[in-house]
């Protein structure tokens, strides 16, 4: 990346043969489901839901032999682009449909196909009294396909293509319920939210193109260490304003938790395992940019901290166990940006919390998912209570999924979260101490609210309503909670001591450099974040446990609460500064259209043809006015031969 | 089968249809119907037919015919088709058929003659063929003029209860844009007389050397026609009123093809006509542009009609149309072309769906319509997909050609891009705000049991979602015609794509493509 010249270094990947060369099936495959099962109508309800299992499944299948050649490979060989199609032959402009698998994509196709599937399967059980389970599946299908197309293209626009792709599965599935005007409302809030961010990622596409002349992370990452500093910082901000509308980060927060109006599934899969990590995706797979930009870096990493503060106040506020559980995503994705923020040392970090929050947090929406099947759609927590001997195998493994989170070892968010917080300390100077500092709180935050959750949920009194009658889920849903939960308990583990995934992502972000001494000794920082676990779990245990929960909120309650209640009036304040003010200025602009242009041209026509009035009733006099503007037309004509002579 | 006469062929063949039509006997008049579609699907045919023996890097006008027309002043009836023609000729003739079907109960009711409203709809797409096929400045101006009849009854007759006035305005409009393309043609006559005979011929009027105040003149003659016909901002006020007032079939046509004729004058006629003109007046048209852009978006969102919704987005597509051209880039310039064919699916599928409902119901009120996609999941879904394609939804049609638009501004002129980037939220605000008016929500009373599409429906949609999904993943084809044209008419401008500061690597010796 030190060339003297200027011109791009060029990054070549291998051509893709044998096994490789089976790589676009794993997007082929959901897709063809979700178009058999949207074009195939109602013929394909009676097996619809099989068809959508089978077909991710089948992409699992294909990503485990993949990934099993690619781990038979040297380490420098380990980049496999496949060419497709031309896409966008311009000149100066030439796109190639193109996919890039490596350590860094195969990862993300094992997580995307492998709990995908598991939910999928969980959703039989779950949308089996929904009579439109087969459409549900469709859009379930088109999900996997344009998020693998996400993580697989080999270029910033196939990668485009994707990350809408995802954005309206999100949107459809959001707005499931769509007759519920919330539901619909919060459908669309998301795509325009992500929209804005979308903003910035084509802006960052177009800046590419602009400067290195394409669009490929080939051509791109090959030129990045030519790139100016502001145009490198340019792109880095324009990324993470994408990255933030994506993955429901500040300020681009608010629609992360109104999503939680969709079907559950929804809710673990694309709205907590897979869709809004994609702005972590993003920044880790643009490390070439983000490597030489500091001021990005820091940007991204200020982000995460402000979001996972954000998440875990609000967390703490609200009875609403869906959402409870939203809050908890939106903090941790802050976690995730967090680490990605810290540049080299942090990509792998980022991705190893972003695969353990993919289980933990999945486990827990089926969990609560799980609950709400057996309550009657009920998600207010101060109705539940006592749930976990009605149902101990969602209480079960929905603890390790708690356990996992809170980072409790040696479940998988100890080791993924003790390698931020001691990440961000290693950084060093003011920035490092402030980032692992709200690091270090964030984890005591989430220790409290989680705890607040399970007890609210599963201990204490029963405070449900008379009508419901809570009884565990069949099997088809347990099944995949159990899997899933196993993963919550191992995945650290196994991803650090049995597979070590930094050395494994190291051809994709590069390797994190050695550091000869820490800032805190990991020793003592464990412990220290033990502790402050230990505080955060406490501090819930003394409020909730021994005490009667009200089936009603407190009204008389700190204005910390009140705001927290409010989500910290991000809502209000989106709708008293953009929304309201943008509905004004479209009214006045449609007065003014009917009123001003259109009467001023009006008013033209009337000078030239007579006025719009009569004009309205001549009708028959047509041929008159026709023979009247050419008559016109010829004096006009007149007119120029004499500017022209005249000339 | 290169010196069959394939233009002229494609342009008379409606016509004669037109007059059998009109030869039909009154107990007969629903016979137009199925006459008119086997019409237009003929036309069809051997518009496909001309598009296979078209060279993307042949001559720059191919099918060239040139016969003497009026010799007094060098008036010549002459054809040709540049890739641009090329492509504008067949939308028009795919949408078409389409629109045929999708009128067949338009005219039904009422007094109007059922036949007369075929008849008018083949001679437009006569008038159509020929303004793009046109390579004889006269005969286009011949075309352009006479292109309003037909739609003039079309709306003034067969439209809404507002449709004298919306007709009216329409004409007037075009009128006075005709008049000052007309002085315009006529003062390129004179030039070209000046430094030799007389002539309209495209090809002789590309080489004049006219003197910078002339051209900015003729530029202006013949810009603020096609400004008004591809309504630019400020020149668009008569579009919401003839797009919501024109019948289904019309208002496609009007918005997805004709309107186009504005955008392909700016392309065919503007840039390489008045070059240095274009280049002076370039940066103010780049501004009405992106004004447009987020003018046109934001006053759709104010619309409480959908047929005026529609049409105001379009204002808004214009502006995109417009920009690409006038940013003098290959990616802007072509992006633009692929943006006239893509516009005339997404915006004719939401006229044709919305045409729909208001079969249905009889309204074009947002209001009068909730919660339909609970009794019509087929129509929302494709209400849907038309709307995604409008917002450029990357993967359907319109993102290609939106994003060449974009990328291809963005090289030379980096603010006029960024603003106009901003139009895409603005448009996912527009098309998501309809439809969770109109398809989502409870389900109103007097929507209950609404119909579902008929079979005939899904005929006329079905082609058009089907484009656009093809588009949108494959748009070579399209572009392998349209790029060389565009290359050319750059050309004229004298411009190069900026060059990029750090250019790529020398690209790997071969590609390797995928055997299946």
């Amino acid at each position: 990346m030190t060339s003297s010249v200027l011109t791009a270094q060029s990054v070549r990947y291998n051509a893709a043969t044998g096994v490789f060369d089976y790589t676009w099936l794993l997007i082929a495959l959901p897709l063809a489901g979700a178009t058999v099962l949207l074009l195939g109508g109602r013929r394909t309800d009676r097996w619809g839901h099989l068809l959508g299992v089978a077909a991710p499944l089948a992409s699992f299948v294909l990503g485990v032999v993949l990934f099993f050649a690619l781990v038979g490979r040297t380490t420098s060989g380990r980049h496999f682009d496949q060419h497709l199609f031309s896409w966008i032959p311009v000149r100066g402009f030439q796109v190639e449909a193109g996919l890039l698998l490596d350590p860094l994509s195969m990862t993300f196709v094992l997580l995307i196909t492998g709990v995908g599937s598991l939910i999928h399967i969980y959703s039989v059980g779950y949308m089996a009294h929904d009579a439109a389970r087969r459409r549900f599946f469709a859009y379930l299908n088109l999900f996997v396909a344009a998020m693998l197309l996400l993580i697989l293209g080999n270029s910033f626009l196939a990668l485009y293509v994707g990350w809408e792709g995802v954005g309206l599965a999100s949107y459809l599935l959001i707005g499931w319920y769509a007759d519920r005007p919330s539901a619909a409302t919060a459908a669309k809030k998301a795509f325009i939210a992500n929209r804005v961010g979308d903003v910035g990622l084509s802006l960052a596409i177009m800046l590419m193109f602009a400067t290195t002349g394409t669009t490929s992370f080939a051509g791109v990452f090959g030129a990045a260490g030519q790139l100016a500093t502001g145009t490198a910082t340019a792109l880095a901000l324009l990324l993470l304003l994408g990255a933030c509308g994506k993955s429901g980060q500040f300020p681009l927060q608010t629609w992360l938790p109104d999503a939680m109006e969709g079907p559950t599934p929804v809710s673990a899969l694309i709205h907590a395992a897979t869709m809004v990590t994609a702005g972590a995706y993003l920044i880790a797979r643009a490390n070439p940019i983000y490597n030489v930009t500091q001021d990005g870096r820091t940007v991204v990493a200020i982000v995460g901290a402000v979001t996972l503060l954000i998440g875990c106040v609000i967390g703490c506020a609200y009875d609403d166990i869906k959402k409870v559980l939203a809050y908890s995503t939106v903090s941790q994705i802050g976690y995730m940006f967090l680490a990605v923020g810290l540049g080299p040392a942090g990509y792998a970090v980022g991705i190893f919390h972003l695969l353990t929050h993919g289980f933990f947090k999945a486990t827990m929406f089926l969990g609560a998912g799980s609950v709400m099947h057996g309550m009657n759609d009920q998600v207010d927590m101060r109705r539940f209570g006592g749930l976990r001997t009605v149902m101990p195998v969602t209480f079960a493994t929905f603890m390790a999924g708690y356990l996992a989170i809170i980072g409790f070892p040696p479940l998988s968010g100890f080791y993924s979260k003790d390698a931020i917080i001691e990440t961000a300390y290693d950084k060093g100077g003011t920035s490092g101490y402030l980032l692992g500092t709200v690091a270090l709180l964030g984890a005591g935050l989430t220790a409290y609210y989680m705890t607040r959750l399970v007890i609210m949920t599963f201990f204490g009194d029963r405070r449900w309503t008379p009508e419901v009658h809570p009884h565990e889920s069949p099997a088809v849903m347990t099944v995949p909670m159990v899997i899933l939960a196993a993963g919550s308990v191992a995945a650290g583990f196994l991803l650090k001591e049995v597979f070590d995934l930094r050395d494994w992502l190291a051809p994709s972000v590069g390797l994190s450099p050695e550091l000869g001494s820490h800032t805190i000794s990991p020793i003592v920082l464990t412990l220290l974040t033990l502790l402050v676990v230990v505080g955060g779990v406490g501090a819930a245990y003394r409020q909730y446990v021994g005490r009667a929960i009200p089936t009603t909120a407190p009204v008389a309650v700190t204005p910390v609460t009140v705001a927290a209640r409010n989500n910290l009036y991000a809502d209000a304040f989106n709708e008293s500064v953009l929304m309201r003010p943008g509905q004004y200025l479209t009214r006045a602009l449609v007065y003014v259209d009917n009123r001003g242009i259109d009467g001023g041209v009006n008013g033209l026509a009337a000078l030239l043809g007579g006025s719009s009035g009569r004009a309205r009733r001549a009708q028959t006099g047509f041929v008159r006015s026709y023979a009247l503007a050419m008559f016109g037309g010829a004096a006009l004509v007149l007119a120029a031969l004499l500017l022209v002579t005249v000339a | 089968m290169s010196d069959f006469p394939w233009l002229t062929v494609i342009g008379l063949v409606p016509l004669v249809g037109s007059v059998a039509t009109m030869a039909l006997p009154a107990r007969r008049e629903q016979a137009a119907k199925p006459l008119a579609l086997a019409v237009t699907l003929v036309t069809l045919g051997l518009t496909i037919a001309m598009c296979a023996a078209f060279e993307p890097r042949g001559a720059a006008f191919q099918f060239a015919q040139a016969y003497e027309w009026i010799p007094a002043f060098g008036a010549q009836y002459a054809v040709g088709a540049d890739g641009i023609a090329l492509v504008l000729i067949a939308l028009t003739a795919v949408l078409m058929p389409v629109v045929v079907l999708a009128s067949w109960h338009e005219a039904a009711e009422g007094r109007r003659s059922v036949k007369t409203y075929f008849a008018l709809l083949l001679v437009l797409e006569t008038m159509l063929v020929g303004v793009f096929a046109a390579t004889d400045v006269f005969l286009f101006y011949v075309f352009f003029e006479a292109m309003l009849i037909p739609m003039y009854f079309l709306i003034g007759s067969y439209g809404g209860p507002q449709r004298q006035y919306a007709a009216v305005k329409f004409l007037l409009y075009s009128l006075l844009g005709g008049l000052l393309m007309l002085g315009a043609v006529i003062g390129l006559y004179v030039v070209s007389a000046g430094q030799g005979t007389g002539t309209f011929a495209f090809s002789r009027l590309v080489g004049l050397d006219i003197t910078p105040g002339v051209q900015k003149a003729l530029f202006l003659g013949f810009f603020i026609a096609f400004a008004i016909k591809a309504p630019l901002f400020p020149f668009h006020t008569w579009l919401p009123d003839a797009g919501a007032e024109a019948p289904t079939g019309a208002a496609v046509l009007l918005v997805g093809v004709l309107d186009k004729v504005g955008t392909f004058g700016f392309l065919r006629y503007c840039l390489p006509l008045f070059p240095d003109a274009a280049r002076d007046f370039a940066p103010y048209v780049l501004a009405l542009a992106v004004i447009g852009i987020l003018y046109g978006a934001l006053l759709a969102m104010g619309q409480t009609d959908m047929k005026r919704l529609v049409s105001y987005t379009s204002v808004a597509h214009f502006g995109f149309i417009a920009l690409g051209t006038f940013a003098f880039t290959s990616q802007g310039g072509t992006g633009a072309v692929l943006y006239m064919v893509n516009h005339g699916l997404s915006t004719g599928a939401l006229f044709l769906i919305v045409g729909f409902l208001v079969a249905r119901r009889r309204t074009r009120l947002i209001a009068d319509y909730q919660g339909v996609g609970k009794a019509a999941p087929v129509l929302a879904g494709t209400f849907l997909v038309a709307g995604l394609s409008s917002l450029a939804l990357p993967g359907l049609n319109s993102f290609v050609s939106e994003f060449l638009v974009l990328v291809g501004t963005f090289t030379r002129y980096r603010v006029f891009a960024i603003l106009a980037t901003l139009g895409i939220v603005l448009a996912a605000m527009y098309i998501l705000i309809m439809y969770q008016r109109t398809m989502q929500g409870p389900l109103s009373e007097a929507n209950r049991g609404l119909r579902d599409l008929s079979a005939r429906e899904a005929f006329v949609i079905a082609p058009v979602l089907a484009l656009v999904v093809a588009l949108g993943v494959y748009p070579k084809p399209v572009l392998d015609v349209i790029t060389p044209s565009v290359e050319r008419t750059l050309a004229h401008v004298e411009h190069s794509d900026p060059r990029p500061p750090i250019p790529p690597p020398p690209p790997p010796p071969a590609a390797t493509e995928v055997s299946e």
